[in-house]
């Protein structure tokens, strides 16, 4: 479904990613890890199209297409989401209007008829449910004065509600109390579909407790240092990042 | 403007050559050769009408207006405007001169119409096209016009007024707008052709939005309109003018004057929805507005609101004010001024405290897109007899490019020290954050910032009634149209 190759991206001249190699296929869940500012995030938004950061080099294949060539809204279109780190406030409009204009404007490009306000209403609902999000937050404008938690848990609705092919979520898990955390889990494990890919950035083992991975990946200063299965977390949970972090040192200084 | 006093002046000149026109021997023409002179006031007061003291004031307009100079004050640049090739005078259009249908009309303009969801037939009455072939308006007046008779409503054109209703007129005329007021308004003073004039009686609600668009006839009222509303006590009265379609018009000049009085307990909510031509990418040809606006609440607990969307026009140089005079009255504005490409607005409001216990509020949201510059304007004055007075301004913009600007001036004068002020300002660039958000959920880049404006604008939309709310957010959409490349 998704095949990195090679990828650097640079922002103002400064290497981020230095060489990214990741495949993740329909079905699968992968959790991606690292320590801060090893360039994860930055990941998640080159593939969303983000055009701060520029690629030097390599390529993305999204289900056989190039991904970077395709703008944001279009990647979008296509089926590639992104639950943000940092969600952003959208004043004066409401998260409902925002998000049918959304999934209109993504029905619109797979020929879907567009959605009225009631046939929305009806459809959003169960969604809704799923992620236990109050009706009136739905109401106020997009994420204007919504708690750190409530933030989140409207990313992940309005994931649930765009059923993207590929969903990238950025640290979703941070912020989240435990039974909030719960109910996001819930919310992605519902979305779990084998025509269906999910890339889960976290520092913590504690969500794939309950979302297993089929795959960790650690992120050190711009590559993949490490891959592996969902020990591998566990086994970051004790031994920190250092570790891996020093093997790759290691390497380096080997090839100079 | 130095020459118009000085003895060799243009006046003169044009005076000279007026018979070479043939300005005294036909007078019954329709049109006046350009200039401007006594005697051509005194033909548009005759062509009107009107009765002596109305000519008597606008003559004293006149006389004082050449002593004026043009103010510069303002944050905008135009070349200058030669006053004497201006025509002050000219008949409505005969419908042999206009367009027979649709099919005459520029199909640029028409597209506009059909963008913005107008019916049918008031596209054709918008573009000028002959009235009569296109439906019978004059019965829809008629209808509007008896049911208000009946409430005791008075709303015609303002020269109407001035021959039926002259004493009204004459007690309120220039009681907020005075004739000596400013270089515009004294202009105004002298030349308006015509407007609208509303008096609503004591105690009687205005049962349905008076607005200018029912009015198909007083929409080539021209570049000098004459506004005068009138709600006497304990009335109420809500009035829209103009429309969201462009409006083309030959007088690249507009000096509109409009005067509120409300009295005791009476509301006055004035709506307007302004998008003249805007000139072209370029900024070629489009108009220069410069409005005198400005209401006056006399009587205690009076109420006037202003609100305002501005989106067309090359030029826009227009403050809508309140005059506080009655204890505990309230004063409002509410505005969204967008400027593309080589627009230029500076607008804003005064709200001048003067009775007990006043309250007035301003919330004021500028965009600036492409080449557009954008400044706000605001004063508030406390005096002395004031006590209690409250004002709460927030006054927001945004920029869409970098190469717009927008500026903020505001005034404030306090001369009690019970006055309670509360100002808030932001700027902020269209958050590239925000359209990155939108465009990740799909939402394509026009349709991201249409949403991120409205969004930005809602607290002054929400002012709006209803309908004219649906048509301006239209408005703006079609507005910002190919504001990102
Ligand atoms: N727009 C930007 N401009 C300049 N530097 C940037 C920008 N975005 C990211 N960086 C830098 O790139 C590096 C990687 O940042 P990134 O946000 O991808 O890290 P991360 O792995 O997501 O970290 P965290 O775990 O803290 O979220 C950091 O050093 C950061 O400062
Ligand atoms: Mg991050």
């Amino acid at each position: 479904m998704l095949e990195i190759r090679n990828l650097h991206v640079a922002v103002d001249g400064n290497e981020i990613l230095k060489g990214v190699d990741l495949k993740v296929g329909a079905g699968e869940v992968h959790s991606l890890m690292g320590p801060n500012g090893s360039g994860k995030s930055t990941l998640a938004q080159v593939l969303a199209g983000r055009e701060t950061y520029e690629v030097t080099d390599g390529e993305v294949l999204f289900n056989g297409k190039d991904l970077l060539d395709l703008s944001p809204d279009e990647r979008a279109c296509e089926g590639v989401f992104m639950a943000f780190q940092y969600p952003v406030e959208i004043p004066g409009v409401t998260t409902n209007y925002f998000l049918r204009a959304a999934l209109n404007a993504i029905r619109k490009y797979r020929g879907e008829d567009e959605l009225d306000a009631f046939d929305f209403i009806e459809f959003v609902k169960e969604k809704a449910r799923v992620v236990a999000i109050d009706n009136s937050l739905l109401q106020r404008a997009v994420n204007d004065g919504f708690s750190g938690g409530e933030k989140k848990r409207n990313e992940i609705f309005q994931m649930a509600v765009l059923e993207p092919k590929l969903a990238i979520l950025d640290e979703t898990d941070s912020g989240l109390d435990i039974d909030a955390l719960k109910i996001v889990a819930e919310g992605v494990n519902k979305l779990r579909a084998p025509d269906r890919a999910i890339i889960l950035i976290t520092h913590y083992q504690r969500l794939l407790n309950y979302i297993v991975p089929d795959a960790v990946h650690v992120l050190v200063d711009g590559r993949i240092a490490k891959s592996g299965g969902k020990e591998l977390a566990l086994e970051l949970e004790t031994d920190g990042y250092t570790k891996i972090a020093g093997q790759r040192a290691a390497v380096e200084t080997e090839k100079v | 403007m130095s020459n118009m006093t000085s003895a060799t002046s243009p006046i003169d000149q044009w005076e000279k050559e007026e018979y070479k026109y043939g300005f005294v021997t036909d007078i019954e023409t329709d049109t006046l050769p350009p200039g401007l002179s006594e005697d051509v006031i005194r033909v548009i007061s005759g062509k009107k009408q009107e009765p002596q003291w109305l000519l008597d004031w606008r003559l004293k307009a006149y006389r004082h207006w050449q002593t004026m100079t043009e103010p510069t004050w303002a944050n905008i640049k135009y070349p200058p405007i030669d006053f004497q090739k201006i025509i002050y005078y000219s008949a409505p259009k005969l419908d042999k001169d206009r367009p027979k249908s649709l099919d005459e009309v520029d199909p640029k303009l028409l597209e506009t119409y059909e963008k913005l969801g107008i019916p049918l037939e008031e596209r054709a009455v918008l573009a000028g096209v002959a009235v009569d072939a296109v439906f019978d308006s004059i019965s829809v007046a008629t209808t509007f016009k008896e049911k208000l008779g009946e409430l005791g409503i008075i709303f015609c054109s303002f020269s109407e007024a001035a021959r039926d209703h002259s004493e009204l007129v004459k007690k309120y005329l220039g009681s907020v707008v005075p004739y000596s007021d400013n270089f515009y308004a004294t202009l105004n003073s002298a030349v308006f052709t015509d407007g609208s004039f509303v008096y609503i009686p004591k105690g009687v609600r205005c049962p349905m939005e008076l607005s200018t668009y029912f009015r198909i006839n007083a929409m080539s009222t021209g570049q000098f309109e004459r506004t005068l509303i009138i709600a006497d006590e304990a009335s109420q009265v809500s009035y829209l003018e103009g429309c969201t379609a462009p409006m083309r018009d030959e007088n690249q000049l507009h000096a509109a004057v409009v005067e509120l009085i409300a009295l005791d307990d009476a509301s006055i909510k004035y709506s307007t929805i302004q998008n003249w031509y805007p000139g072209d990418k370029d900024g070629k040809g489009g108009i220069y507005n410069f409005v005198t606006k400005r209401g006056k609440c006399l009587g205690r607990r009076s109420h006037i609101s202003w609100t305002q969307v501005e989106t067309g026009s090359a030029i826009t140089w227009k403050y809508p004010s309140c005059i506080l005079q009655g204890d505990d009255s309230v004063g409002e504005f509410y505005s969204v001024a967008l400027t593309n490409n080589y627009q230029q607005a500076d607008t804003g409001t005064k709200m001048i405290h003067i009775g007990k216990n006043t309250k007035s509020t301003i919330i004021s949201k500028g965009i600036s897109a492409g080449h557009g510059q954008n400044t706000y304007r605001g004063g508030v004055k406390i005096n002395k007899g004031a006590d209690n007075a409250r004002n709460y301004t927030q006054c927001d913009s945004m920029l869409i490019g970098d190469q717009c600007g927008a500026h903020t001036f505001p005034y404030i004068e306090v001369k009690n020290a019970t006055a309670k002020m509360e100002h808030e300002a932001t700027t902020s660039k269209i958050g590239e954050d925000q359209l990155f958000y939108c465009n990740q959920r799909g939402i394509g880049m026009e349709d991201a910032i249409n949403m991120i404006v409205n969004g930005f604008c809602k607290e002054v939309f929400r002012e709006l009634p209803m309908e004219f709310a649906v048509e301006a957010q239209k408005l703006l959409e079609v507005s910002l149209e190919g504001s990102v490349g």
